[in-house]
């Protein structure tokens, strides 16, 4: 059979981006309603945008940020050989979207708790345009949630074969290409933090 | 595109990282104090510098060859043409 | 010999049984290109079958006013199927799939694509998608009625399986979007040396810049189905005007991804008859450069037009006339690529052979199909014709007598090459001439009714469109007797006629290059390429 004999590791990791472009475009159609939604109603979505709980928003901030920084070290750790540090940085990436996803769930079921979720008697009742962001709300952050819960998978897996040795200096692209896909939930929540939760 | 890897040095890392906390308490602090409708194109305008951070540094991209460069420049023009487009018929209308 | 061999035709050498393998499982799970190119095209192929029925009882309903053979629903769901079909399950990933995986990475002088096992995911995914598109025929609500556009508000409120059958399209789309990953990659990364950019023939040329149409538009496809499953299983209320939503951005993003979806329909057409002319013409391609230009110009340009689908539709006019600009700008790369393949047959030595006519019928159809969509693409015109036949005859002469032509002008070129054996020529000119005829008079029909203002998707008309209405469907009934002798003819030869050598055509690109069928390798030794695909000298063919 055809089994590639070499590996490519520039054409794995162009193929990764490519993917990776293919994600963007994914959110970008969300951020597209965002933009068209927010100009025809800035006040209800200023309005809004002062309901959500600013510190569920910033703590997921400063969890996703630092996750990214541990899978950036990873990556360096393993160039340099060091396997143990590798294994510990992948681990606390994968139990930083465990922490993510909790705080997520916590946020969601405050909201829920209060109303507001698609369709609710409360959103019906209320101006249209808040109706539409919190619809907005909840599929953005599914979305992305479902990219968090994909990526911490995917980092477990990376992070078992690091500490089996099957991801090592020479041969580490399962790392990068996962590193990649966790830095770009990290970039999609860059932008979702200031737009849902920073619009006043 | 090279096939030889760079390696970028904890030290780097965290100063990235630094970067990107500053900002966030920047646009928190921002949406705080700064009011209208101006302060989303600056919630904007800080996202984008953070995202820069992260796809020169922890992407790496600061280390690869022209053409993943292009590749990504050509993706993001095209998303910008999607909602700039859009917005012909949204702000006329 | 044990038994698996003697279910072989005879003849067959190569990929065929070099592996050592047979049975399902060595096709189902195998990772070469060819393999799956064939499994992407029996499967598309089928789809198309099953298509071109639903079309067909579609053109008996309409054959005359009132009632014919069914009720005005099934009527709805039989168009709404007939164009998911046709558009999601063959076109769409027809030519990719199929003569993209079979040839591409043999034209490259690459053993198999990037990454081969993505490669048979994608096919997977493809099946898997079909058969969740079935299954909502047959289940729930019964089959969707909201035409393929799945337009809001209606496919909120319908009471059709339409959530089921999205979801099997937004299966589909992924498998499309790992196509584009694995072409864009294969084609950067797995060029035989000396296999340079300028070199790349001009089907891979096209691939590529449709794989890139694939990365970057089909996501806003799959967002865009997403929205839909929401809005009807959660009542987000998005696109509901009564909760502040918008229904025109539904359009907005649908036309994102489905008008560039038609150029990943066309754009590999395109290549394939850049690829017949010069062979069957024995000259070089003329404007190599402009025509592989042209191919990413019209990727380019044509994902910015999506507005003119919505003229209408009560956009705001500053947005029409933007979006009927950009429309008459893809008229220029189109204008080039068929003033390149007419300069390619000037002075040839022209061989109208059945792959030659399929090519040469192509550019007529897709002349119409294209002038007729600078009608469509004009507003003052557009508001005129907007939602009438005369949209479904310029949306099939582009798509079928463009594409579809294409398609079966690349069955007559290329299948041949990995079975070993060849159709007749006589009753393959036959089948192409009947199709011809038939389909100039099934869809020019459509054009002159729509003229006359007979609306698209109506179950019933006016007596005064009757006498047009039964030519057109005199016209599908020629169409479908010339497509079935086309078939039996390539399908019996491909089975059991005369074996064919190396280089049939005597074509220059590398696919030529290596024996008949190809071997699972594809090249004894890596290639190194010193001419161009079209340097009929340098490649030493007389």
């Amino acid at each position: 059979m055809s089994q590639p004999t070499h590996k490519d590791y520039a054409g794995a990791k162009l193929g990764m981006w490519l993917f990776l472009f293919t994600e963007l475009l994914l959110f970008g159609g969300l951020f597209l309603l965002y933009a068209v939604y927010l100009s025809r109603y800035p006040h209800e979505f200023a309005a809004a945008g002062r309901e959500m709980h600013l510190v569920f928003g910033t703590v997921n901030t400063v969890i996703l940020i630092t996750s990214s920084l541990l899978v950036a070290m990873a990556v360096t750790a393993v160039k340099r050989d060091d396997h143990r540090l590798a294994f510990v940085l992948v681990g606390g990436t994968v139990v930083c979207a465990a922490f993510f996803l909790v705080d997520k769930y916590l946020e969601w079921g405050t909201e829920i708790g209060r109303g507001i979720y698609p369709g609710s008697p409360r959103l019906v009742a209320g101006p249209a345009g808040e109706s539409v962001f919190y619809s907005l709300y909840y599929l953005t952050t599914g979305l992305h949630g479902l990219h968090v819960l994909i990526g911490g998978i995917l980092l477990a897996v990376v992070a078992v074969r690091v500490g089996r040795g099957s991801i090592h200096a020479g041969d580490y692209i399962w790392l990068e290409n996962g590193a990649l896909y966790w830095h770009l939930v990290d970039l999609v929540w860059i932008f979702i933090f200031p737009l849902y939760y920073l619009v006043l | 595109m090279n096939t030889t890897t760079h390696v970028i040095g904890y030290r780097t890392l965290t100063a990235v990282w630094l970067g990107l906390m500053a900002l966030t308490a920047l646009t928190v602090w921002v949406s705080r104090h700064s009011l209208g409708i101006g302060h989303v194109w600056g919630s904007l305008a800080i996202a984008a510098l953070k995202g820069g951070l992260v796809i020169a540094f922890f992407m790496h991209m600061r280390y690869e060859g022209r053409l993943l460069r292009g590749l990504l420049f050509v993706t993001l023009v095209t998303l910008a043409c999607f909602i700039g487009l859009t917005f012909f018929d949204v702000l006329y209308r | 010999m044990n038994p698996a061999e003697n279910m072989l035709p005879a003849g067959k050498g190569g990929f065929w049984i070099d592996t050592g393998k047979t049975g399902i499982a060595s096709w189902i799970f195998s990772t070469d290109h060819k393999r799956i190119g064939l499994l992407y095209f029996w499967s598309v192929f089928g789809f198309f079958l099953v298509g071109v029925l639903l079309g067909l009882l579609i053109r008996i309903e309409l054959m005359a006013p009132g009632r014919t053979i069914m009720g005005p629903q099934t009527y709805n769901a039989l168009f709404t199927v007939h164009g998911v079909v046709m558009v999601f399950l063959f076109i769409i990933p027809g030519f990719q799939g199929s003569f993209g995986n079979l040839v591409m990475p043999i034209q490259i002088g690459s053993r198999d694509v990037a990454f081969p096992r993505l490669n048979l995911f994608s096919w997977w995914l493809y099946i898997a998608g079909a058969a969740i598109i079935l299954t909502s025929l047959f289940t729930g609500g019964g089959p969707p009625d909201t035409g393929w556009t799945f337009y809001l508000p209606f496919s909120e409120r319908t009471g059709t399986n339409v959530s089921l059958a999205v979801f099997g399209v937004f299966i589909v789309g992924f498998s499309s979007i790992l196509t584009g990953v694995n072409f864009v990659t294969t084609i950067h990364r797995l060029r035989a040396e000396g296999m340079t950019w300028g070199r790349l023939p001009l089907f891979v040329w096209s691939l590529y810049a449709t794989a890139w149409v694939q990365i970057l538009a089909t996501p806003i496809l799959g967002i865009t189905l997403v929205l839909i499953i929401a809005e009807r299983l959660l009542g987000t209320g998005l696109f509901d005007p009564a909760r502040g939503g918008d229904p025109l951005m539904y359009q907005h993003l649908f036309w994102i991804y489905s008008h560039p979806a038609v150029y990943i329909m066309i754009l590999p057409a395109m290549g394939v008859v850049t690829e017949i002319i010069p062979v069957f013409s024995r000259k070089p391609i003329f404007g190599y450069r402009m025509i592989a230009f042209s191919s990413l110009a019209i990727a380019a340009a044509g994902s910015l037009v999506w507005g003119h689908h919505m003229f209408t539709s009560g956009m705001s006019d500053t947005a029409i006339l933007v979006f009927s600009f950009l429309t008459f700008v893809v008229a220029i790369p189109s204008a080039i690529k068929v003033f390149n393949w007419v300069s390619t047959l000037y002075r040839g030595s022209i061989s109208l052979e059945a792959p030659m006519l399929f090519a040469l019928s192509f550019i007529l159809l897709f002349s119409i199909g294209g002038l007729t969509g600078l009608i469509l693409g004009a507003a003052a015109t557009d508001i005129h014709v907007h939602d009438t036949h005369f949209v479904v005859g310029h949306f099939h002469y582009v798509i079928f007598g463009g594409s579809g032509f294409a398609f079966f002008g690349a069955m007559h070129y290329w299948l041949p090459k990995f079975y070993g054996r060849r159709y007749a020529e006589k009753p393959a000119i036959l089948g192409w001439g009947l199709m011809f005829v038939g389909f100039n008079i099934l869809y020019f029909t459509m054009m002159v009714l729509g003229m006359e203002g007979m609306p698209r998707r109506y179950y019933d008309y006016l007596p005064e469109f009757a006498r047009l209405n039964f030519v057109s469907t005199m016209g599908s009934w020629i169409l479908a007797v010339g497509l079935a002798i086309l078939l039996v003819n390539l399908f019996r030869g491909l089975r059991s006629g005369e074996p064919v050598g190396n280089n049939p055509w005597g074509g220059a690109t590398l696919e030529w290059s290596i024996p008949t069928p190809p071997p699972t390798e594809n090249f004894a030794k890596e290639p190194v390429v010193t001419h161009g695909p079209y340097d009929f000298r340098g490649a030493g063919i007389p």
